[in-house]
């Protein structure tokens, strides 16, 4: 059976609902959530890569490497705040996060 | 067939390793099975005729962030068991969304199924013919260059605000100052002292 595009759909809408789950059920670490948020901009990337072969389109793998960016800016800056948010309060509890607002 | 059963293997382990990541106990070992996944869905995107775009998958994301992520996880000094505890309180709720997402995203994919059942065309590189990274690199810095100086921008942003978070400044710690270094003059920090012969300094 040859594959065909709606099979890379399945597994990068399986990707996604699985980063989205994992959000839902790993509310305490915010270390897993992050992760999760990776799976589900893999996820993208894969359907944006996907559609780029199927329409022979290069234009969605130039913009998978866009979300790649912003990916890598994101769990950089996220894992900063994580490890300063550590350093002052010595956990990561992310109920107790609220106290930051102003 | 080569082609299919690659891709059946690498999905199959792709879901699962991704589950394994948001399932297991252990952070590190959800580090390690991120890295499985990253590393599958660059081999998913060889088997599209994206080879620069895998490699650039395997090079970010298994080079760089998954070893970032496990830095983080091996320098914060964390019980992880009592942040695992809410997993069963979540469960249901988070099922329920993530059934609905998966029952709307396999819906849009079975009508793109059904719509067109056109085999992905691969486009098996003829010899002299472009590869992959020559077409990006032909249209990246031409047609492209706003977005590629704009991802230059997010990194550099990214960068400046990772540094400028954790940097902390410690009190009495001491440290090289180069203005004072050089601005010392000779008169502060020589003192002539008057001795008298055959004395010597007391």
């Amino acid at each position: 059976m040859e594959i065909t595009l709606a099979h890379y759909l399945f597994v990068a809408a399986a990707l996604f609902t699985i980063g989205v789950f994992g959000i839902f059920v790993n509310r305490k670490n915010v270390i897993i959530i992050l992760m999760s948020i990776e799976l589900v901009l893999l996820s993208v990337n894969v359907n944006l890569v996907a559609f780029s072969a199927f329409l022979q389109n290069l234009q969605g793998q130039i913009f998978a490497m866009m979300v790649l960016t912003v990916a890598a800016a994101e769990a950089a800056v996220g894992l900063a705040i994580l490890v300063t948010y550590f350093r002052n309060r010595g956990n990561i509890a992310v109920e107790d996060i609220n106290q930051m607002r102003g | 067939m080569l082609a299919s059963i690659a891709f059946y293997v690498l999905s199959a382990i792709a879901v699962i390793s991704a589950f394994a990541v948001i399932a297991a106990r252990n952070p590190v070992h959800s580090v390690l099975f991120l890295i499985l996944t990253f590393f599958t869905a660059a081999g998913l995107f060889v088997l599209l005729g994206a080879e620069f775009l895998a490699m650039l998958l395997v090079v970010v994301y298994v080079g760089a962030v998954a070893v970032l992520f496990l830095f983080v996880v091996m320098m914060l000094d964390v019980d992880f068991a009592e942040l695992k505890q809410g997993f069963l309180s979540y469960m249901p709720i988070g099922a329920i969304v993530a059934l609905a997402l998966l029952g709307e995203l396999g819906l849009v994919a079975s009508a793109a199924m059904s719509a067109d059942g056109a085999p992905i065309a691969l486009a098996p590189a003829a010899p002299g013919a472009v590869t992959n990274a020559e077409q990006i690199g032909q249209v990246l810095y031409t047609d492209y260059l706003l977005v590629f100086q704009l991802a230059g921008l997010i990194l550099f942003v990214a960068m400046i605000g990772a540094i400028v978070l954790t940097l902390r400044h410690r009190p009495g710690v001491k440290k090289q100052d180069i203005a004072a270094q050089v601005g010392r003059k000779r008169a502060e920090g020589v003192e002539l002292k008057d001795i008298r012969p055959g004395q010597g300094i007391g």
